[in-house]
């Protein structure tokens, strides 16, 4: 037995964590699951792989790995702009779907909705890129050893400290800034804010475009990691929300958590028991903690 | 309080409710003017609280007219009535109980100029040093009465012209009663209008200058605060019994 698992984990458990905050902002300031929220992840990657190709055909260089890395800076600006794209798509499905629903006040129609606009995003991408899957790269990394027997390539070393600092900007941002102390303050109690000064549009417009760009970044890493398919930000739905669940739905470090423990729990299920397994062991763990504590590790008892 | 100081806020024959045809206040009309503690009372299903939540633009209004200062603000969102200066208090659920108690002000602070807002939570602590010595502390764990002190530090860190509450008094031990509606005279003196719906009239009318008596939506009476307390009529028929302990101040 080796601890490979645990590099593994921790790599796909940072992708998940990334699309589950997304996933726990929707639910905890406007109140229902999201199931377009996968979709925000594979139109995330499809931007980036456009506008990186436009760049790299724009400016020669673009595309030239930099350092150890698969990637040239043309994917990085590429993925940074596409971050905005994700965000700006976010918003416009709420402004023509979601806010239309909302005012009407049925949250089982909202979430249909989603679900639907799941579907029409995914064959669009399906129509536009086809279900071939693309790559940033053809170059295969080599994993290098990092001790106990783990071997890690530099793009998922790299991916893990843009994770970290992503989630400790999120993590100030709510906790120090006065537009994350609004969105918590809806979080917990929207006419309350409504009382207290807080605009809900604005919160609810920052908490797409932080959804948005998140879930861009879990597609640019998985497109890096593996491959881009139409299917692959649905693939990570259930885990997405199995992570938001887990560490306490509304929770920003919940979803963080909850995704590491999705992450190694399925990485350990594929090592130990095979991978036919992998999403059974998460979800056991997933009912496991639900029966020991319904909030999750990080909810309000409330 | 002289009896000719203009109204800062007024509610004008306001038809109010939360469904097409249901009117919950039904046509209240009612004022109050700076450093004036204005008391609406009434029995259970009046409208009271319907009535200042409808101005706080929370439920909406089918007809009527809300002026803050001499300017229209009827319908306008709840989130821009604060910026206008008009404060609201809710019953219950009225503070952030997952938040401290600084961030709970710190929210507030949000509708003021980024260059006032920490001598105003400086301000707003002087004034309520329970707090002060608990900022750090979850509000969810504050005691019932420091929490309805929160709750009021919270709504007059805008430094609202009108303070509008819902039941201050609710759930809260009359000693805590005295404590808070002490409170409340302190901040009637700085010419804040306060508007209270309770149902604890005695205490209430002990330091209200004004009151009227809401029934089915509508005025039914209004008055100054100590002839309706004396009143024995009045108090058997709308403030439960209360001429039996009217005398006794709320006050310490």
């Amino acid at each position: 037995m080796t601890l490979q698992f645990l590099a593994d984990g921790l790599i796909a458990g940072a992708l998940i964590g990334l699309g589950a905050i997304g996933v726990t902002l929707t639910y905890s300031i406007l109140r229902f699951a999201n199931f377009a929220h996968g979709e925000f992840v594979s139109f995330g990657a499809y931007a980036t792989l456009l506008l990186a190709a436009i760049i790299g055909s724009v400016v020669a260089g673009a595309d030239q790995p930099i350092g150890p890395f698969s990637f040239g800076w043309g994917v990085i600006v590429a993925a940074v702009a596409a971050m905005a794209s994700t965000g700006a798509l976010a918003l416009a499905l709420d402004a023509v779907l979601f806010k239309r629903l909302r005012d009407k006040g049925a949250a089982i129609t909202i979430v249909m909705a989603s679900f639907g606009a799941s579907m029409a995003l995914r064959s669009l991408l399906e129509f536009a890129f086809t279900s071939r899957p693309a790559y940033f790269s053809r170059d295969l990394q080599i994993a290098l050893p990092v001790g106990l027997g783990i071997r890690v390539t530099p793009d998922q070393i790299a991916l893990l400290g843009i994770t970290a600092v992503l989630m400790i900007g999120v993590h100030l941002l709510l906790t120090r800034s006065q537009i994350g102390r609004a969105m918590r303050a809806v979080s917990e109690n929207p006419a309350l804010a409504r009382v207290a000064g807080v605009d809900v549009a604005r919160v609810i417009r920052a908490a797409w475009l932080i959804g948005g760009a998140l879930a861009c970044v879990a597609g640019v890493m998985l497109g890096l990691l593996v491959q881009i398919r139409p299917f692959m930000g649905f693939d990570l739905l259930l885990p997405m929300f199995a992570a938001a669940i887990l560490g306490g739905i509304g929770s920003v470090p919940g979803a963080l958590a909850g995704a590491l423990i999705v992450g190694v729990s399925e990485a350990a299920a594929v090592q130990m028991i095979g991978a036919e397994w992998r999403a059974a062991v998460a979800f056991l763990l997933l009912i496991g903690v639900l029966l020991v504590k319904p909030t999750g590790l990080f909810g309000r008892s409330d | 309080m002289s009896d000719f100081t203009p109204p800062i806020l007024v509610a004008e024959a306001l038809v109010a409710g939360y469904e097409p045809g249901l009117p919950i206040v039904n046509g209240a009309t009612i004022s109050a003017a700076a450093g004036e503690i204005v008391v609406i009372l009434g029995p259970n299903g009046a409208g009271k609280s319907t009535l200042i939540k409808a101005i706080a633009g929370l439920t909406p209004i089918t007809s009527g007219r809300v002026t803050l200062a001499g300017q229209e603000i009827t319908r306008l969102p709840a989130h821009l009535m604060v910026r206008r200066g008009l404060s609201f208090t809710p019953q219950t659920e009225n503070i952030f109980g997952a938040m401290s108690v600084d961030d709970n002000l710190r929210l507030a602070a949000g509708v003021l100029a980024a260059a006032l807002r920490a001598p105003r939570i400086a301000e707003t602590y002087d004034f309520f040093p329970d707090l002060a010595r608990q900022r750090d502390l979850l509000a969810g764990r504050l005691s019932g009465g420091q929490r309805q002190m929160l709750a009021v530090a919270r709504a007059l860190l805008a430094a609202p012209s009108v303070l509008m509450l819902d039941e201050p008094s609710a759930g809260l031990s009359p000693k805590l009663v005295d404590i808070v509606f002490a409170k409340l005279v302190d901040i009637r003196r700085s010419g804040v209008a306060i508007i209270l719906v309770e149902q604890n009239a005695r205490a209430a009318l002990a330091i209200a200058d004004r009151a009227y008596i809401l029934v089915e939506g509508r005025n039914r009476h209004e008055g100054r605060a100590a002839d309706l307390a004396n009143d024995p009529v009045m108090a058997a028929l709308y403030l439960g019994g209360l001429r039996a302990d009217a005398g006794r101040s709320a006050m310490r």
